[in-house]
């Protein structure tokens, strides 16, 4: 597919949802370009993950646009976003428990490829597709569970499983919902190192509540608050601002 | 090692004419067609986990088209055949797209509604299905020019049919669609964000699943020579499910093992006990308690268990 000529990976213009009464997403606009890192922070239900979900397409906006490298996706169904180069993890854990890590890769895998659809010939003789999994298992220090089914493993490595699964698409915008919940100092520290490791060609927006590890990730960053932008821009300024310090920080 | 295990069965299989009375090569066809027709609907349950009450449809559908097609209009049993098929294929997708509508038990009771309309046309249109008459009088088809009417010539033509789909179907399983099918059935959101459409996935699954109940169905009216309503009722599709369930739904061998107890259970037990469905129900009821996920798994667990 060629893109219209942009500037942007990613798009959200005056995005609006509401549950019922209570609105969610209120007139959000961003814009990302190639290759950032945008970290989002906002006190819980500032409406981060359900624009996470308007992104992704889980759920429809009300009203506004979303656009991926300049095509207007707003109405675009999930998977036909994934195949547009956008990827996303979940902050409560979505994997396939019962199947080997190296299948829950692989799944990742075959989600972008024709052969999704083959009928007549076995998974397993899909050697290439076995071995790039592994490859990206092996890039997030997991090779030697491989052939554990996911039900086995730590909550850590479950993490970490989220993000080769992601990474294993080779995204050109990559969502992740707060990548290091949950995780002791070492694994954050492994996982942070994996994120900065993310090629400069993807384009990573980040939501999370640890500061100290992910301000170092970040370029930019948007605060929100009751589903409106506060500040949005470079990360020193908006850390230095004062309505962030109001908002988020709590100083 | 797995294979090693199968020979003695294939052999067994193959053989059974040789030493079994008509009575049980009668008995062996029988539960093949019901394997087969079991194992199609355990694409939708076990493997797609879509609960469809109303699979009598498409072995319904099959064989009374074959049953009208070579009876009243004097068409040759390949062309019926075909005809069937693909009659039946195209109503499995136009089902489908009426059932996926919904997940659950709202896609249960679509189903279960869909086959009460076709088990009611077959029943109330009496000038073109003969209603509860049913249609008598069928032959059976001779491939190659091979008669099939001795218990022996069809139990092997049986076999080789149901041999054929249970290794398509469990190709098929194993197969990246099917990977694609039980991460669906799994985590369907998930999926949508790895690039998947799990409605068409779904979609492709039910036409398939409604193909092989086809073949079942064409089956199933070649051995019995006899068409009823009865088999679109909801109690042919339950019988069925209750099979998958109890022979351990999302297994290769479940269904069949499921398939072949309700046979013989009914076989049997209603030569002895009128109310032989009462018999059926105490007996699922102590598979479930004693082996929720069904006998295969369940003995396979025990197995595993006595060699540790």
């Amino acid at each position: 597919m060629t893109s219209p000529a942009t500037d942007y990976a990613l798009e959200v213009i005056d995005l609006k949802k509401a549950f019922g009464g209570l609105a969610v997403t209120q007139n959000v606009s961003l814009t990302i370009r190639p290759g950032e890192r945008r970290l989002i922070i906002g006190p819980n239900g500032a409406g981060k993950t359900t624009l996470f979900n308007q992104i992704s397409g889980d759920i429809q906006p009300n009203s506004g646009q979303i656009k991926l490298f300049g095509a207007d996706v707003t109405s675009f169904a999930p998977y036909h976003r994934a195949h547009l180069g956008l990827s996303r993890t979940y902050q409560i854990i979505t994997l396939f428990s019962g199947d080997t890590l190296e299948h829950n890769v692989t799944l990742g895998l075959l989600g972008l490829q024709p052969s999704r659809w083959q009928m007549w010939r076995p998974l397993s003789f899909y050697g290439d597709l076995a071995a790039e999994a592994r490859r990206t298992l092996d890039a997030v220090g997991l090779l030697h569970l491989a052939d554990h089914p996911v039900s086995e493993i730590a909550y850590g490595e479950k993490r970490r499983v989220e993000l080769a699964m992601a990474l294993a698409q080779k995204p050109r915008v990559l969502l992740l919902d707060e990548p290091l919940a949950g995780l002791s100092d070492t694994e954050r520290s492994t996982v942070k190192s994996l994120i900065a490791s993310i090629p400069r060609e993807t384009a990573v927006i980040m939501i999370e509540h640890d500061m100290d590890t992910a301000l170092d990730l970040a370029e930019t960053v948007t605060l929100l608050n009751y589903g409106r932008v506060i500040v949005d821009g470079d990360r020193d300024i908006v850390i230095a601002d004062e309505r962030t310090r109001e908002v988020y920080l709590g100083v | 090692m797995k294979w090693i295990a199968a020979i003695p069965l294939a052999a067994l299989l193959v053989g059974l004419p040789f030493f079994a009375g008509d009575f049980y090569v009668n008995l062996a066809s029988q539960i093949l067609i019901a394997a087969i027709f079991a194992l199609s609907l355990n694409l939708l349950v076990g493997y797609g986990g879509m609960t469809s009450l109303g699979h009598a449809s498409y072995l319904g559908v099959a064989a009374y088209i074959s049953a009208l097609l070579t009876s009243r209009y004097g068409w040759g049993h390949g062309a019926a055949a075909l005809f069937s098929i693909a009659g039946t294929t195209v109503t499995a997708a136009f089902f489908g797209i009426i059932a996926l509508r919904a997940t659950g038990l709202g896609f249960l009771m679509i189903t279960l509604a869909l086959s009460q309309v076709l088990w009611g046309l077959a029943y109330r249109m009496s000038n073109v299905t003969n209603g509860d008459n049913g249609i008598a009088g069928l032959t059976r088809p001779m491939p190659f020019g091979i008669s099939l009417d001795s218990a022996a010539s069809f139990y092997w033509f049986d076999l080789i049919v149901a041999s054929f789909a249970f290794l398509m179907m469990t190709i098929f399983v194993s197969s990246s669609f099917g990977s694609s099918l039980k991460g669906v059935r799994d985590q369907p959101r998930r999926m949508a964000a790895l690039g998947f459409n799990p409605w068409m996935i779904r979609w492709i699954t039910f036409i398939y699943a409604g193909f092989w109940g086809g073949i079942a169905g064409l089956l199933y009216v070649y051995y019995n020579k006899y068409i009823h309503p009865t088999s679109l009722s909801t109690t042919s599709s339950a019988e069925a499910l209750l099979g998958v369930i109890a022979g351990g739904s999302g297994t290769p061998g479940g269904p069949v093992v499921g398939a072949a107890l309700v046979l013989l259970l009914k076989n049997y037990a209603s030569a002895y006990i009128e109310r032989w469905n009462m018999l059926l129900g105490l007996v699922f009821l102590f598979i479930v308690l004693v082996m929720p996920t069904g006998i295969v798994p369940g003995l396979s667990k025990l197995l595993r268990r006595g060699s540790r």
